[in-house]
Order: structure tokens, then sequence, then C-alpha cells
């Protein structure tokens, strides 16, 4: 039934949403494998899809409108897209755990901290009140903050952001989970503590050896913290791969453009930018074809975008080296 | 633009903005959040400036002092030769031409119920600029500049997308021909495809029309892209100034070297050595006496030396630090010159 030997392997997923003007698929066949142990990164610009799929992998898409309609998610010998809801509630918190980007929606604002961080361990771990709450000091501990036994009794809002977010990842790994999500993790933090939360969750994963799935807009995030990155383009993989042959070789042109128009630490300077000419297409009308051909540069682009292929054939990803996949279209792969 | 002969189009000196705290009636002894403390600095005709710092430094705060959205506490503004802390609102309209600002999100600064048309329109009507039909001509060129199609005059602000709204805004603050633009945070909200047109149009018009920019952003790798000069900000106080080039190659100030080390190489398998600092931004209410950063900077001083405040002064030619213990590595050398 699996053709790999990732930790958790998403195939062919498809999700979508009902709204006023009908029903919009917002991740329109996702594949890809993360690997037990390791980081994969998922990179794309806003709306291509990376919440969505991770909300789908942990069955929370927003009900009743957001729907899985195809695709399997394997972890283990189950598929996640297809058990019980009682099963998915077991897994959640104690197997798989998500981190959001603002940890203020993630915290309950009217509880104490250790309140919440015992409420996993009192379900997934069976433990008592007390032996539960002297687990939270430890996990506050784990994460780095200051005086835990007095941090335990207070409540979310008398913490800086950084400081909220370590209490998320210790809410997030309280059971010991073997895979963590972590949606834009440090998307709303300076640098500096951006670089802080990085560190560790590195050196838990590596204390730990949680896999870990890393969801960024951020190139120098993948960068610093994945083995392999899948990248998104409204809805669809563009390409995916290990870090180095994603950021060395690259084979899509929307890879390659996003990699030459983020401006860099050693570019020179008041020199102009590369940019992708266009915009994404709209939810409500996208191709079937290639859906970055309407802002590619590739020379014959205009053959294709007016040919029967583009208006009726999705093309799959084909491999191209080690576990490195790209959109199988001449018109979106390097020239 | 390097140009040492002729007079700064911008002189700020000695600014403060402090916000009193509202705090219960009872309290007696007021307090206030220092905002913006103590800063200087000009910016040349023509020239980007670049503002870094962490969130709640005070960079906005700053910005709108300048542009006098906000009333500074003490301190001295002075543009194209006159001084406007204390204008009124009449007296400043004429300079309204010359200074503009775009937010991070022009949504909020433009008005949901005018189209794009009735938007860039409204500075021509208020500085009473033309007749209809010129007005209508110039919004044309407006949009030609900005990379709009003209069929955007009959449209409303929510039918663009983020980066088009920025367009707008931009187009908006070019429209009367300004010295200056204060970009607050102009592309953090946009995806980075999106960044590169925005500061490409940006870098652009400065080259057509002479624009000043002061370019507030909290991503480094943005404003080195961007500016001429850069100004590192810690709690309302600047405490390194230089040229870009010079300062990401040469950081002095341990906050500097830090923002540098912190953010990430989007090269994969490049380690690189990071100044970590302790603990967190402290708040600008009652900020702990003397050195602000001491506390914080991976050089540890005692608590006596850390309230000796630090002195803040130009080492090289155009280089301005903070020069204290706790501040920078080499402190003899430095306090010495
Ligand atoms: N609750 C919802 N209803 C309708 N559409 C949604 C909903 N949530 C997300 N979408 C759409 O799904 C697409 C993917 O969104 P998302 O996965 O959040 O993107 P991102 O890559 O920025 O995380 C977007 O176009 C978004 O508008
Ligand atoms: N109108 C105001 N009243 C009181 N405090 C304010 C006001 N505006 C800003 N502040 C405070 O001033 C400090 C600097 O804010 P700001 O200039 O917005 O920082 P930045 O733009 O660098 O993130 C913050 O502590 C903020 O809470
Ligand atoms: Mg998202
Ligand atoms: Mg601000």
């Amino acid at each position: 039934m699996r053709d790999s030997a990732g930790i958790l392997s998403v195939r062919d997923l498809v999700a979508a949403f009902d709204t006023d003007s009908g029903q919009v698929t917002a991740v329109d066949g996702v594949s890809f494998d993360l690997q037990a142990g390791k980081t994969l990164g998922i990179v794309g610009e806003s709306g291509c899809g990376k919440s969505v799929t991770a909300m789908s992998i942990m069955r929370l898409l927003p009900q009743p409108a957001g729907k899985i309609l195809g695709g399997r998610v394997f972890y283990g010998d189950e598929d996640l897209a297809s058990v019980s809801d009682e099963r998915m509630h077991e897994i959640r918190g104690a197997e798989i755990s998500m981190i959001f980007q603002e940890p203020m929606t993630a915290l309950n604002p009217v509880q104490r901290i250790g309140k919440q961080l015992s409420e996993s361990l009192l379900i997934h771990e069976g433990l008592s009140k007390k032996d539960a709450w002297d687990r939270s000091i430890e996990l506050l501990q784990m994460v780095g903050i200051p005086s835990p036994e007095v941090r335990v009794s207070e409540y979310p809002h008398q913490l800086s952001g950084g400081m909220r977010q370590r209490v998320v990842i210790a809410i997030a790994l309280a059971c010991n989970p073997k895979i963590v999500i972590a949606d834009e993790p440090t998307t709303a933090l300076d640098v500096t503590v951006q670089a802080q939360i990085l560190d560790l969750l590195k050196s838990l994963q590596d204390s730990l050896g949680m896999s870990v799935i890393m969801i960024t807009h951020d190139l120098g995030v993948i960068a610093e913290t994945c083995d392999d990155v899948v990248v998104m383009y409204a809805g669809r993989v563009a390409e995916r791969g290990p870090i180095n042959a994603i950021f060395n070789q690259p084979q899509h042109l929307y890879t390659k453009g996003l990699m030459s128009s983020i401006p860099r630490i050693d570019s020179p300077r008041k020199e102009k930018l590369n940019t992708i000419e266009g915009s994404v297409p709209s939810l409500m009308n996208m191709p079937v074809g290639a859906r970055f051909a309407p802002r590619s540069w590739h020379p014959s682009i205009q053959e294709y975008l007016q040919s029967d292929e583009f208006a009726t054939v999705r093309p799959d990803l084909v491999n191209i080296g080690e576990d490195h996949w790209v959109e199988d279209c001449p018109y979106v792969r390097t020239f | 633009m390097e140009n040492r002969e002729s007079k700064p189009l911008l002189e700020v000196e000695n600014l403060k903005v402090h916000f009193p705290v509202k705090e219960g009636v009872f309290s007696r002894a007021k307090r206030y959040c220092k905002a913006v403390d103590d800063v200087s600095f000009s910016i040349m005709p023509g020239e980007t400036l670049g503002l870094v710092g962490e969130s709640g430094c005070g960079k906005s705060t700053l910005g709108k002092a300048i542009c006098r959205l906000l009333k500074p506490t003490s301190g001295r503004v002075r543009f194209d030769g006159q001084n406007i802390e204390l204008m009124g609102k009449s007296e400043l309209r004429p300079l309204r031409r010359d200074m503009q600002i775009i937010f991070q999100d022009p949504a909020e600064s433009l008005n949901s119920r005018h189209t794009i048309g009735e938007i860039l329109e409204e500075p021509f009507v208020i500085q009473k600029i033309g007749n209809a039909i010129e007005r209508r001509q110039k919004v044309k060129g407006l949009l030609d500049k900005v990379g709009l199609p003209q069929s955007s005059t009959e449209k409303y602000p929510f039918e663009f997308s983020g980066g088009q709204r920025q367009r707008i805004g931009i187009a908006r603050a070019i429209s009367l021909e300004p010295k200056l633009i204060i970009c607050d945070e102009p592309v953090s909200a946009l995806d980075v495809s999106v960044q590169s047109q925005i500061l490409n149009l940006l870098m652009d018009l400065q080259e057509e029309m002479n624009i000043s920019y002061l370019f507030i952003a909290h991503d480094l790798s943005v404003v080195r892209v961007i500016s001429d000069r850069v100004g590192v900000m810690y709690l309302g106080k600047f405490v390194e100034l230089a040229d870009g080039e010079e300062l990401f190659r040469n950081p002095v100030h341990e906050y500097t070297k830090a923002l540098i080390s912190a953010i990430p190489d989007p090269r994969p398998g490049i380690s690189k050595k990071r100044t970590v600092l302790r603990g967190d931004v402290p708040s600008p209410i009652d900020p702990p006496p003397g050195c602000y950063f001491a506390r914080r900077s991976p050089i540890e001083v005692s608590e006596e030396i850390a309230s000796t405040p630090g002195e803040y002064k130009e080492i090289g030619e155009g280089h301005w630090v903070e020069v204290h213990p706790a501040t920078v590595d080499n402190y003899k050398e430095l306090s010495a010159l």
C-alpha cells in the first residue's frame, strides 16, 4: 500500500472549502514523506496551502466548511485521513502535535500556564494532578523558561511573546510526541527571539528524537533547520527534495524565482532584485495544467498556455535525482 | 547618494517622545513610556536611511514624530531649512506636500468606499492643483509610474492584492512629488516575490525623483539592500549608525552583532557564530538606569557599571556607536578616542 518508509507519508491529499461562491480546492494533490528524526520544510507564499495541509494531517480543518476530499496520510499502519474521530483524538497531542504561529491564540488567556500544560498529561498520560503539575514545571525548565516554579502559576499575558511561544512548545512536547508540526512558529517574533526559538527546537529534537514538519514562508528558516523541503505553489507541490538539491540545483522556475528574489545579507546594495512577474492565480479559477505557467519566462510558454494540454492535463511529479521530484512540465522547468 | 556638499534635507536633534502612562487614580508619581529618547541624525537629499530594531523599540513613533503625526516631547526636527517641531496644523499644511508616510498595511490608510481614481486625485484636490481634466491626467501618470493598469481607477481597494495595494499607497505618497517619504515597514506583510517588486519600485522612484527615504523595517536583509546608511535602535535610542556596507561588515555594538547574526541564512550548511542575547527586551516604561542594553549583552558587567550610561560617539568617519563596557568589546580603545 505504501511506497516509502517515512514516519508520515502524505499521498495525493486534496482538501477543499465550501464557500458562498462554491467549493474551492485549497490543497490539490499534495504528496511528501517525513523521515523519522528529520525535519521536513514546507515553503511557499501565503495562500499556497501550507496551513491547510497541516490542518488536514491533524484533521483540524475548520468545520463544517473544510473537507478532505481525497488522498491518504499514512502513519504507521494507519491512514489518518480515514481513522475514526476517537482514534484521531488519541493521536493528536500524544503522538502528533502542533505549534501555531500566534502563541496567544493557542493559549487560554484565563487559565494558569500549569493547568494548560497539565491538561494533556492528565488525558493522555494518566498522571495525577500533583504529578502533572510537577511535570509541567520540568517542561517549562526544558524549554528554557527562567524560574519555572513561579511561571507555572502565571497567566499567558504575564509573559513576553518569546516566552509564550516557549510555553506553546512545552505544551506540544508534553507527551513526547513522535511528530511535531510547527506552522510558522517564529513568524510573529523578532529575529533575535526567532533565533532562540529555532535553536531551542533543534536541541529538543536532538534530545527527544522527534520528527518535525516546519512550515514557513522564510527560506532562511528552511535553510537553517530542514533536511528535506517541499515547495508549494497554488495548492500543489512544485518541487520537493533534499535541502541541498532544492537550494543548490532548483529545477522548478518557481523555486528559482523565489531563491533569487530574496534580498541576501551579501547582496549588493541599491541593485535591483530579481522578481517573479505576475501574481498567483485565484482559487476560483485555477488552471488544470501547470499553475505557475502564466508567470513562467520559458521562451515557448505562449505555445503551452494556448495548448489543449494546459487546459486539460495536470502534470505529475517526475523523479530527477535522489528523492528530488519536480513538476513534470518542461515549460515551468529550467531550460 | 554621496553628496557632502549639499545640506541635509532632514535634521533631527535630541528628539524625545514620551507617552504618559495611564495609571490608577491613586498613584502619585507620573510614569512615562520613553518611546523615543534623545535621538539625533540627519538625512541628505536623495539618501535612504534604514532604521532597524526589535518591535517596540520606537521606530514607528520616531517616524510619526518626524512627519508630525505626533507632537514630540522635546528636541528639534529641521526639514528643508525650517524648524517644524512646534508648527501648528495650518503651518504644516504646505509641508505635507514635501513629506509623506507609507505604512505596512496601506489598506488602513486607503478609504475603502472610494475608488482608486478618487483616492489618487484627493491630494491634488486638497492642495488645489489643476482642474478636473488635468488631475485625471496626473492620476494616469501615477498609475503608470507604479506599474498599475489604467483600469484601476474604477476599482476599490479591496479588489487589489496586498502588493497592488502597496503600489496604490506609494502612488498616493509620490503624487505631490515629495522630498522625503517615511516608509514604515512597507514590505513586511508581503511575500518575497512581491516584496522584491516593491523594493525595486521604491529604488526606481528614488532615482527618478531624487526622493529621500527613512526606511523602517525589522528585516535587516531588506534594509541592507535599499539603504545608504543604517541606524540601529534599541529601547528608544540609536545605539549604532553607519554606512550600510560598513555596518554589516563591521558591526561594533553587541546589539547590532546580535541582530545581524540572528538573520537566518538562506544557504544550507552555513553555520555561523551567533551573538546570543540574555533575557527579553526590557520595557520602555521606567527602563533600567544607565546603559539600557547592559543587562542583555553577552559581555557581562557589574550592576554598578551597567548603571552608568554609555556615550554615543563617532568612532570613525560617520560611524556612531554607543560606547560602554557592555556594548563594545574594545571599550578601552574606543573610549579613549
Ligand atoms: N476557512 C476557509 N474557508 C475558505 N477558504 C479557506 C479557508 N482557510 C483557508 N482557505 C483558503 O485556502 C488556501 C490555502 O490557505 P492556507 O493553507 O492557510 O495558506 P498558507 O500557505 O498561507 O498557510 C487560501 O487560498 C485560503 O484562502
Ligand atoms: N500612542 C501611544 N501611547 C502610549 N504608548 C505608545 C503609543 N504609541 C507607541 N507606544 C509605545 O511606545 C513604544 C514604541 O512603540 P513603536 O514606536 O510602535 O515601536 P516599533 O515601531 O519600533 O515597533 C512601545 O512600547 C509602545 O507600546
Ligand atoms: Mg498559513
Ligand atoms: Mg512599528
